[in-house]
């Protein structure tokens, strides 16, 4: 591990800052999966101090823990609930149960046990312990963010997002409210980008980030789908594809794009590679407070792509039409390249305007 | 179970692990310790988390299954997301066009390459290198750095000692060159399916992946370059385990059961499946990792309608209702055969979140069973972590004949071609003597070049196909008003099969049966244990520390290869262990109701 360098400059930044991260939510873990798969930066590069302008970064994640488990793993977590352990930055993966909805006893989702009863201890004793304590509190995945998927209709758990459940204007230590980054799973990089820039927060090299209504990164969140979709011209053109055969617009077949706020189609999701409709995936809107129920059936057109689609069908017809007449004049050489004898270019040394 | 010549008196500890980390969901392993005679004597597994899939699910549009059940695990979605559109297939009547399937195998092809790499180096293996072995078996790394590694030509390193640094956390090499690995491995996967690990082009009916020579020539370049890496990891791992075989005499023990391994079979055959009920066991037969299970060493059968005809879903720790009383959705599958009420088919989930108690219930796992139509027994069949299953009942069954993978009656062959450093490879993986830690471990470097291998294959098809003007990718199909499906698949760390009934075009019942629920149930009705159980109970201690610094390292070993991934879980917790009795005590088992 390295060690931060001390600067001559002064800095009221923190030098060292743990992350403890619960993907006790009710969660796939996904997220978790999703920051190893980023590559600017790896989460190994933050770990082990290759960025500069970071404090130096205690990662605490169950999936990457070296430790074998149980106490020896849960030992920050006890600290930072007592006290003792900060400054410390919470990130919580996965849907927050309604533990009130539980006769007498039982839990929907534990982290560790109660070490007075031996009992499961739910994840909700943990957030109301942690969050309050916390320097900053992430969200990572639309279940942690919104509910997601286990807070579809007909859930059992009576699931929410971290913010229903600590409610929308709970402050960190930092004064920061909860840093929602959504998506099933979250894109790689977004994830790391939020949290470099978190961490550059703590370590007073950088303005708290940027965030929207629904408390996500500006940058990230603040344009659609389909304004970074590489199929988005074939919808001008209103040229839809009828089924996933087609390498054109998907609205027709489902996709939700053009009022989903994320930059998966832009970004691609690893290295520029993946990605949803721009790689023949419809966009189901999983980066949004509304999903699932808002997109499902998730294979069927979207409601209000049937009328938009029409309106801009006669544009998009005349428009294509003519861009196909220029497109084959264009694709013709002019005449005076030939091989023949006399030079037909139009040259003209002594030119004079 | 060691049966030492001499029982001194027993001196139980109560030791537990909760939660169990470097893997994927929550879970807890209780286990009591005899540190007098060195062995488990009792372990349970729990998991402490419901979330419902097959109760929000009713009602909803069956062609949201994959959608929704991706969202089951975040490390094999896309299994789910594969085997729910193979049982959509069946209920809606619709064979997706050969090239679809082609980029459904080739994506999977590149979820095994990644999931086992990623899962072996930077998690399994932490409980192998220098830094655990120093905090645990001492004397074993000194006996390390004094033995030469056999393979040291093909993995470049001179001693198992240089092996275990190389894994170390966040600092050795292997374990960062295997993070980056899973990196490419992924990339591979994207180029199919869309995004890892929910992916967005596959559909009932085909993909939307946009067949173009460059989806295929991106995949081709990435996978040669970790062709190396894949031999090498094979070299490494059989370094290690013969090492520990060697050095510590007995540890074949550890973790070990009686085999009785189950596989669903992976990567259809274009040319074969047209996913009808009726034909299943000739198209399962097909796969290119074959179907089956197997006990006590045995082959019992290779059809995938027994396989789902046996299917019995037990309750007995876990915390839910039982549906017997309610009405069957299905009563005969398609061919006649009768159902029975504890088939996923007329599984009816009712959630009940009470207290743990491990007399009582102490699960939200159920446990699933397969019901031996010979001998009646209930079988807990565990998926060896999934590789350890997907090969023995390939090589036993000696059906898989492709250009780079041969399944030989007691081994399977695998080619792999030149690659930057080492020369074409063949690798043979032979049917092991047991089914233990080690062998569960030890198959899955030898499943990366599985996959490696059949990638290749379905590479060079794809190429043929896209060359010769045959780019359909996806076939349309009408959701029947009513209809029932199954589908059968290998998810990374075992079998995998979802059950859909469809009534008035809507879900009427959907259940999804993914290997941990195997591998981590808890006691049934009868007081059978889970596989995790099982295989934990019994199992020598070898680690040097007294109960006072023990650590657990043999445990978790055992408990890691089945390759726990509970987003449906077990729990240990750990530390201080509190002395129970040293006083003589019957053993422990069948006291469970």
């Amino acid at each position: 591990m390295s060690t931060q360098s001390s600067t001559t400059e002064e800095r009221t930044g923190i030098d060292e800052i743990h992350i403890l991260w619960i993907s006790e939510g009710m969660s796939c873990d996904g997220d978790t999966v999703s920051l190893t798969a980023a590559d600017q930066p790896s989460i190994e590069d933050v770990v082990l101090g290759l960025i500069p302008g970071l404090p130096k970064v205690n990662l605490v994640n169950k999936v990457l823990s070296p430790s074998l488990g149980g106490e020896d793993f849960l030992a920050p977590y006890r600290a930072a609930a007592r006290g003792d352990l900060k400054p410390f930055i919470l990130v919580i993966e996965g849907s927050i149960p309604n533990q009130r909805i539980i006769d007498g006893e039982g839990y929907w989702t534990s982290f560790g046990n109660d070490p007075e009863t031996g009992q499961p201890q739910p994840l909700n004793w943990w957030i109301d312990q942690l969050a309050p304590k916390a320097f900053a509190v992430v969200a990572a995945g639309t279940c942690a963010t919104f509910g997601g998927i286990h807070a579809m209709a007909g859930n059992p758990t009576g699931c929410m997002g971290l913010a229903d459940y600590l409610g929308w204007e709970f402050r960190s230590q930092a004064g920061l409210p909860v840093v929602n980054v959504p998506g099933c799973p979250i894109q790689p990089e977004n994830f790391m980008e939020t949290l470099i820039w978190v961490l550059q927060h703590a370590a007073g090299t950088a303005p708290p980030p940027p965030l929207d209504h629904m408390l996500r990164p500006q940058w990230l969140f603040g344009k659609t789908v389909h304004e970074g979709c590489d199929r988005a011209a074939y919808y001008e053109q209103a040229d839809f594809g009828k089924d996933y055969n087609s390498p054109k617009c998907l609205v027709k077949t489902g996709c939700w794009g053009p009022v989903v706020n994320c930059n998966v189609p832009k970004r691609g999701w690893m290295a520029g590679i993946g990605g949803c409709p721009n790689v023949g995936g419809i966009c189901i809107g999983c980066t949004m407070p509304g999903f699932p129920d808002a997109f499902m059936p998730f294979m069927d057109e979207p409601p209000g792509a049937t009328l938009s689609t029409l309106a801009v069908k006669p544009y998009g017809a005349v428009i294509r039409r003519l861009r196909g007449l220029t497109n084959d004049m264009v694709n013709h050489e002019p005449k005076w390249r030939h091989n023949k004898q006399k030079l037909t270019s139009g040259y003209n040394p002594h030119y004079r305007p | 179970m060691t049966t030492s010549t001499k029982r001194k008196p027993e001196q139980i500890v109560d030791m537990s692990w909760d939660p169990i980390t470097r893997i994927i969901g929550n879970l807890g392993i209780y286990t009591k310790i005899d540190f007098a005679n060195r062995e488990v004597v009792e372990c349970h597994s729990t998991s402490s988390l419901f979330r419902g899939y097959s109760v929000f699910m009713k009602g909803k549009d069956p062609r949201d299954a994959g959608f929704i059940t991706s969202r089951i695990c975040g490390i094999c979605g896309d299994n789910h997301t594969t085997c729910s559109n193979y049982a959509q297939q069946m209920a809606y009547g619709v064979k997706p066009p050969k090239l679809a399937e082609h980029i459904t195998n080739l994506g999977e092809a590149a979820e095994y390459m990644f999931d086992h790499t990623i899962f072996q180096d930077n998690l399994v293996f932490v409980d192998f290198c220098e830094a655990m072995v120093k905090a645990t078996n001492p004397g074993l790394l000194t006996r390390a750095e004094r033995t030469s590694a056999p393979r040291g030509a093909v993995h470049g390193f001179k001693t198992i000692a240089d092996i275990m640094k190389a894994f170390n956390p966040f600092e050795g090499e292997v374990y960062k060159e295997a993070l980056k690995v899973s990196r490419v491995t992924r990339e591979m996967f994207c180029l199919m399916e869309g995004r890892h690990v929910h992916p967005s082009t596959l559909y009932p009916g085909g993909v939307g992946t946009m067949p173009q020579p460059n989806t295929f020539t991106d995949y081709l370049s990435r996978l040669m370059h970790v062709i190396d890496f894949v031999k090498k990891a094979v070299a490494m791992n059989d370094d290690v385990f013969d090492f520990f075989y060697e050095a510590l005499p007995g540890y074949e023990e550890v973790g070990k059961r009686r085999i009785m391994l189950g596989c669903w079979g992976a990567w259809q055959n274009p040319d074969v499946v047209d996913y009808r009920y009726a034909t299943m066991n000739q198209w399962g037969k097909a796969m290119y990792v074959t179907p089956g299970i197997v006990v006590d060493g045995e082959l019992v059968t290779n059809n995938l309608v027994d396989i789902n005809l046996g299917l019995r879903i037990m309750l007995g720790s876990s915390y839910y209702e039982d549906w017997v009383n309610e009405r069957p959705f299905v009563t005969h599958d398609p061919l006649g055969n009768p159902v029975d009420m504890r088939h996923p088919w007329n599984q009816t989930t009712v959630p009940v979140p009470q207290k743990r108690d491990f007399d009582g219930k102490y699960s939200w796992v159920m446990s699933p069973r397969w019901h031996h139509p010979q001998t009646g027994e209930h079988l807990a069949l565990d998926t060896g972590g999934g590789p350890l299953a997907r090969l023995w009942t390939t090589a036993l069954s000696g059906i898989v004949d492709t250009p780079y993978v041969k399944a030989t009656g007691s081994s399977v062959r695998i080619s792999l071609p030149k690659g930057e450093s080492l020369p074409e490879t063949t690798l043979e993986w032979r049917i092991p003597k047991w089914s233990n830690t080690i062998e569960r471990d030890r198959a899955r470097p030898y499943f990366v070049a599985y996959a490696a291998a059949m990638a290749l294959q379905f590479l060079e098809e794809a190429m043929g196909m896209l060359r010769s003007g045959d780019t359909k990718v996806y076939e349309n199909f009408e959701v029947p008003d009513e209809a029932i499906g199954c589908g059968f698949h290998e998810a990374v760390r075992g079998v995998l099969s979802h059950h859909l009934v469809i009534r008035d075009k809507k879900i009427a019942n959907y259940h999804p049966y993914p290997p941990t629920p195997w591998n981590a149930s808890p006691r049934d009705i009868y007081g059978t244990p889970g596989p995790y159980e099982d295989a934990v109970k019994g199992q020598p201690i070898f680690e040097e520390n007294g109960p006072d610094d023990f650590k657990g390292v043999d445990i978790m070993r055992t408990v890691r290869s089945f390759d726990p991934c509970l987003p449906c879980g077990v729990h240990m917790y750990m530390g201080k262990g509190k002395t129970l009795s040293t006083v003589h005590s019957p053993t422990y088992g069948a006291s469970h109701g």
